[in-house]
């Protein structure tokens, strides 16, 4: 566990965090600008002094108040910036092996071989693109066999493609990796295709924190989903393959199924975890199963709690599925019309195409 | 143009001169420019003040001042006379004392610079990978800053050999000892019938201004080129 009990002043605003971090896959730090999560991880790293407080990793004392204050280089914390604070007189080999006291050619090898910057090696920092230089910034990093790794919105800097590129490396970094990742970031995106476990800041208050899904479909995200980009994080487990059609049957806990588009990871069926997130824009209601429609997901469920959206423009319908929660977003008339009311059982309609690459994670 | 025994004792004096100036006293300049551009503390304007003041001082109150406090019954020659056998009344020491004193803000002032353009961001990401303030200064900052130290060290090199004031106070006009290129020109000058050879020490006065100007653009631009770009 990582535990971080600490308070500080950051201008008019009181950063006052109070949680335990898993020390296993991703966390990923959410927040609005301003809200302090930059400022948290600066803590984490040793790069700023809290007020007052303890921060423990591990068994391992990093901070406590008037006793211990590690500096960051006895932390064993990596640290990736936003910029990539590459060193300029440095090769990109030079810079990669800056922190790497062990120098085990092996761990190098395949540091470099994961992150596909063997070619880089013998370069300056100053020829390469933003995306190869989050790799090296990354490399560089891992190769200091820290025992937790920091990322302050790594992808921030990058172009869309550069983002998408990265974000693979970033995965795949995360499943091989057994170490333990914080990251920063204010894209719902990234958290979903990254993150285990999220902590929500706001104005430096840590206002949720828990596993993805049950933070994501917690009251306390709410206000970070418009009504228009609600959405819900379904646990499913790849079941079929389409014979025909590249798409893919996904099995929900309680025997509802859900046919996707085929995730570009082919990935073996049956037992592979995905996360899917369901847009309540993109979910219609029905009272009974439609025939022959083009709408290939029809999820049966049963209707927990109806909420007018804060304009009135709509209703809010959360459905359970099982142990999953789904929220549809339908007009006043459609709700008056099917009478609906809490405990009423509707079919769920969400169009096939409308999850895409994005909405979909491994949550193994 | 062969240069006669006695200008080539000027010459080399002026280089020795001027060399030990400068390499004596880098590190200090690079302390001063780090503690000015790097720390916070009270009586800073003072000290960046004291620093800057052979600038703007006449340079014969610099070496009235040395001789006063320098010299072998000065307030500290006499105690470094007295325990180290050190002088430098008189021997090309106090030259090079003298050089130094007068050339340290102008060093002072560019390798400053140099270390203010450094990005503390690169340093922290040094702190992170494990390293401690020392390692971060000598493999990030002092890379980093190189350009400004080469430019600082040429310009009090150029400002070392151009001394005069100072030094014709401080340690007199001896030739061998303390007769440096400005100091035998001014020699020549005030002898009738020497316009001669008093032109011939101004031409080696320029071909040597010219030659380190074109070594520092040359050693700038490697420096800059190795350190450029902001990542």
């Amino acid at each position: 566990m990582l535990v971080v009990n600490i308070k500080k002043q950051l201008g008019e605003t009181l950063l006052n965090i109070n949680a335990e971090l898993p020390l296993s896959g991703v966390t990923a730090v959410f927040g609005r600008s301003g809200a302090g999560k930059t400022s948290l991880v600066n803590i984490l790293g040793g790069l700023s002094t809290p007020d007052s407080g303890e921060i423990k990793l591990g068994d391992k004392v990093l901070y406590q108040q008037g006793k211990v204050n590690l500096p960051p280089e006895k932390r064993h914390i990596g640290y990736v910036f936003q910029e990539s604070r590459l060193f300029p007189h440095y090769k990109v080999r030079g810079n990669l092996n800056y922190g790497n006291r062990h120098q085990d050619p092996t761990q190098f090898a395949n540091i470099v071989k994961l992150l596909g910057i063997e070619h880089l090696l013998d370069r300056y920092p100053i020829t390469l693109s933003g995306g190869e230089k989050q790799r090296v910034a990354i490399g560089r990093a891992l190769l200091t066999s820290p025992d937790l790794l920091l990322m302050d919105e790594p992808l921030a800097s990058l172009d869309l493609p550069r983002k998408r590129e990265l974000i693979a490396y970033l995965q795949t970094l995360a499943r091989n990796l057994k170490l333990p990742i914080v990251y920063v970031s204010h894209s719902l995106d990234e958290i979903l295709q990254l993150a285990n476990h999220m902590l929500v800041l706001n104005q430096g208050e840590l206002i949720a924190a828990g596993p993805l899904a049950q933070v994501w479909n917690s009251e306390q995200m709410r206000p970070w989903m418009p009504p228009q980009e609600l959405s819900a994080l379904i646990h499913t487990r790849v079941a079929n393959q389409h014979p025909q059609y590249a798409m893919t049957q996904l099995m929900l806990d309680d025997g509802n199924h859900l046919w996707v588009n085929t995730p570009q990871w082919q990935q073996q069926p049956n037992q592979d975890a995905i996360m899917v997130r369901i847009q309540a824009n993109h979910v219609a209601l029905a009272l009974t199963p439609p025939q022959q429609s083009s709408i290939r997901n029809c999820l049966r469920g049963i209707i927990k709690q109806l909420s007018p959206s804060a304009d009135g423009d709509q209703i809010q319908v959360k459905i359970a599925l099982g142990k999953d929660e789904l929220w549809a977003n339908i007009t006043p008339w459609a709700c008056d019309d099917l009478e609906l009311c809490a405990g009423k059982t509707v079919y769920a309609q969400i169009k096939g195409v409308s999850m895409s690459q994005n909405d979909m994670a491994q949550s193994n | 143009m062969v240069l006669t025994d006695y200008e080539v004792t000027a010459l080399l004096l002026s280089l020795k001169v001027a060399s030990v100036a400068v390499i004596a006293s880098l590190p200090f300049g690079i302390f001063c420019a780090w503690v000015l551009a790097r720390l916070e503390f009270r009586g800073k304007s003072i000290v960046d003040s004291i620093i800057h003041l052979p600038l703007v001082l006449p340079p014969v109150v610099v070496g009235y001042l040395l001789l006063v406090s320098m010299g072998k019954k000065g307030l500290i020659g006499h105690y470094l006379y007295a325990w180290f056998g050190i002088s430098f009344s008189f021997s090309w020491r106090g030259a090079a004392l003298a050089a130094a004193v007068v050339s340290f803000p102008l060093m002072v002032r560019a390798i400053r610079q140099s270390i203010e353009a450094v990005d503390i961001r690169l340093e922290q990401a040094a702190r992170t990978l494990g390293s401690g303030k020392w390692r971060v200064f000598f493999t990030i900052t002092l890379p980093l800053m190189s350009p400004g130290i080469v430019s600082g060290m040429i310009i009090a090199f150029a400002r070392s050999l151009g001394e005069f004031g100072s030094t014709i106070t401080f340690v007199s006009n001896i030739p061998g000892q303390t007769q440096t290129i400005p100091l035998a020109m001014f020699s020549f000058i005030e002898t009738p019938g020497a316009e001669y050879q008093a032109m011939r020490l101004c031409v080696i006065s320029v071909v040597i201004a010219l030659m380190s100007l074109m070594a520092s653009q040359w050693l700038t631009k490697k420096a800059q080129q190795r350190t450029a770009s902001v990542c």
